[in-house]
């Protein structure tokens, strides 16, 4: 990079490292700095403009014009840094190339695409969480019911084979390190990117992918023209990149936001109606996805300050959701709160495709323990898993009593 | 006066379901267009070419209209009305009534005619139907296709955008009836090959023409849209309606103005929500009873008629209640 960094002057500076192990381990801190020094920061260590505040975390997830993603959504610039892989047709791609596969997608994951999903994921988290609990009210909440569940019920709904699953949580934790710098994360999941990128990809194809399934659905669109035999692999790829971790890493939050605040894993029993809102009140108060960044296609005027064209901006999606702008005593977990309108998900024309599957499988999941768990409390030391987009834990220690 | 102005905004957002005129602009004879924007400014919801709005006007008619106007412009519509003097009366009044400063009532924008991704595009338009074409063919450019455009009118002078379409040098053939006759179509397609997707937008007889002149091409290699007005089981109702929430045996009235979803969030019952724009399809609701009036993106013509779901965030009533499963 040529460009001196001269900031506007005025303009905050910090000389932060987000990706640190010390802020992915919290990052409460280093986002309520940012929201509190103004609408823009500067970032030093990687001449990156941050945005913290809700209002200015949304403006620019809204506007694609001015807020571009095909040069991607990580720290690195794809006008001039080649890419890990090739970019997603989703994430990673702007109007007018970005229509068709959203078009498809939105189809295939919508609402009312899901509705005949609905009671076998029921029953299939009722039948989880009878295993769990018949071998006891002690448990590691993120292998035992976080992970186990989108393990079973996502990959066969995109119609994935048995074998080689257990590559998903590998592939997607990688692709979401490497939005970040080139750290000890991304170098530590390297050495496997050729095998996994290998085995997804043999999973896009058509043969690979069971009748009636998402992805299935996709070349479906291929075969009808909506998309090209080109795009459908690609497309089938986002799926796996995206719809495993992220809802993994949903289900952790919830349920740690639960173990945390037992008022509210009350209020949840009493009205099972509010497993919906439970679960996107945690998304907005934990933010499972953390960061994402944009690029500007022109001279944006943010606040007082001017971030030139072609300049990396780092939004923090976790720092919007918990500005007291924005919200009301933001760092409670509270089920009386109307969390619509967090950007936990994203806003705009990239807003998370998959949103209607992550509730989903949540709502089965609450519902089914909450048959079933009068109390829920952590029974041990929680460890983070550290990613350099994700919000995650590796370890949830939890016991429960039962109802 | 208009009696819709009064519209209040919800939660952070603003209140998407009205717009108002910016510019009237005559553009070819019996060719008006509007420039069209939110009334504090701001964005409107995304669109893509092939799109279309409803746009509810004043005296109660409901009308759809293409899009044809820039998506990189995030702040304003564009859309070409013709005047059809033996029609029930929504493109006299956009002519003859409607002006700068008015507000109305604004559903979708909704995509039932998309740009497919192809190699090449063969582009036909009769007459106002090239309002959808318009859009496309600047996408088209952009994306590298390969594309042509035929555009067929009675005469030269009722042809909007000429001018914006010569940009496109020999791209486009311009062929007004009164100089060159019925449109060549199998002289414009040529042979029927793999690869290419014909779109097809005007009146009814030329879409005939296309569709018989298609006949040997590949499977899903026409697309075409009709405009036909839009059919409603009841007109839309500028009125207070009653929202029953049968679950929680509450019963709302939702005056103009406000949103269903604010009304019931104003009777203590939420129901999440996200884009409030009647895109992402968060707030979906189960409809037990009554005729929605559908203002979002989601739903298609059947699933419309089904009449089974709504999205409140941007959605209403045509009937005097609604019955929702919450």
């Amino acid at each position: 990079m040529t460009r001196t960094a001269s900031p506007t002057a005025g303009l905050p500076v910090s000389d932060a490292d987000p990706f640190s192990h010390e802020v992915l381990e919290d990052p409460l801190p280093l986002h309520e700095q940012l929201r509190e020094a103004g609408p823009v920061t500067w970032l030093s260590r990687y001449d990156v403009h941050a945005l913290a505040r809700y209002e200015e975390v949304h403006a620019a997830l809204v506007d694609w014009q001015q807020f571009q993603s095909a040069a991607g959504v990580g720290l690195s610039n794809f006008r001039t840094e080649e890419p890990w892989r090739p970019p997603s047709l989703l994430l990673e791609a702007d109007p007018p190339r970005h229509d068709a596969p959203r078009r498809v997608l939105t189809a295939v994951l919508g609402p009312r695409a899901l509705r005949q999903l609905r009671e076998r994921w029921a029953a299939d988290a009722e039948e989880l969480v009878d295993q769990v609990l018949a071998e006891g009210t002690e448990f590691d909440a993120v292998p035992a019911l976080s992970q186990a569940f989108p393990l079973r019920v996502f990959p066969d709904a995109v119609g994935l084979g048995p074998d080689g699953r257990e590559n998903l949580l590998p592939y997607g934790d990688h692709a979401f390190n490497a939005f970040g710098p080139p750290n000890d994360l991304v170098a530590r999941g390297a050495p496997r990117v050729a095998e996994l990128s290998a085995w997804v990809g043999e999973q896009c194809r058509r043969e690979s992918l069971a009748e009636g399934g998402f992805g299935a659905a996709i070349w479906a669109a291929a075969d009808r023209g909506d998309l090209t035999p080109q795009q459908a692999p690609l497309v089938v790829r986002s799926l796996l990149t995206a719809g495993v971790d992220t809802t993994v890493h949903g289900i952790s939050a919830v349920l740690y936001a639960f173990a945390t605040n037992p008022a509210q894993w009350a209020r949840l029993r009493a009205d099972p109606g509010l497993a919906r809102v439970a679960f996107d009140e945690a998304i907005r108060w934990e933010s499972p996805v953390q960061t994402f960044f944009r690029t500007t296609t022109t001279a944006v005027r943010i606040g007082e300050t001017v971030v030139p064209e072609g300049h990396k901006v780092l939004m923090f999606l976790a720092a919007a959701n918990r500005d007291p702008r924005r919200w009301t005593a933001p760092d409670a977990f509270d089920l009386g709160r109307d969390p619509s309108g967090h950007v936990g998900f994203g806003m705009g024309l990239h807003q998370c495709v998959g949103q209607h599957v992550a509730r989903l499988e949540a709502e089965s999941v609450l519902t089914a323990l909450a048959r079933r768990v009068a109390r829920i409390e952590l029974a041990g030391p929680t460890r983070r898993h550290h990613n350099n987009t994700l919000r995650a834990w590796d370890s949830l220690p939890m016991s429960v009593e039962l109802a | 006066m208009l009696g819709v102005q009064q519209r209040r905004a919800g939660g952070t957002g603003v209140d998407r379901a009205v717009v108002r005129v910016e510019e009237k602009t005559p553009v070819a004879d019996g060719v008006v267009t509007l420039t069209l924007a939110a009334p504090d400014g701001g964005r409107l919801p995304d669109w893509t070419p092939g799109a279309h709005v409803d746009l509810t006007l004043d005296n109660g008619l409901t009308r759809q209209y293409s899009l044809c106007g820039d998506r990189w412009d995030a702040r304003s519509y564009r859309v070409g009305v013709l005047l059809e003097p033996a029609g029930r009366g929504g493109s006299a009044y956009v002519h003859e009534q409607l002006e700068p400063g008015h507000v109305v009532g604004l559903g979708g924008p909704r995509n039932n005619f998309p740009l497919v991704p192809a190699d090449s595009y063969l582009f036909v338009a009769g007459g106002i139907g090239i309002t959808p074409i318009l859009p496309m063919v600047v996408q088209a450019e952009l994306l590298g296709a390969d594309w042509r455009l035929l555009y067929g009118g009675r005469q030269r002078s009722s042809m909007a955008f000429l001018d914006e379409l010569a940009a496109h040098g020999g791209r486009v053939q311009v062929r007004p009836q009164e100089e060159h006759g019925l449109l060549d179509l199998p002289g414009f397609l040529g042979e029927p090959r793999a690869g290419t997707r014909v779109y097809g937008c005007g009146p009814a007889p030329l879409l005939g023409a296309i569709e018989r002149a298609c006949a040997g091409w590949p499977p899903h290699t026409l697309h075409t849209e009709r405009f036909v007005a839009a059919e409603r089981g009841a007109p839309v109702r500028t009125t207070p309606f009653e929202v029953e929430l049968h679950r929680s045996g509450r019963t709302v009235v939702v005056a103009p103005g406000t949103s269903v979803l604010d009304a019931i969030a104003g009777a203590g019952v939420e129901v999440l929500s996200s884009c409030r724009q009647g895109t992402c399809g968060t707030c979906e609701t189960t409809v037990l009873a009554g005729q929605p009036d559908h203002r979002d993106a989601l739903l298609d013509d059947e699933e419309r008629a089904a009449a089974d779901c709504m999205y409140p965030c941007v959605s209403r009533s045509c009937s005097d209640r609604l019955v929702l499963d919450l």
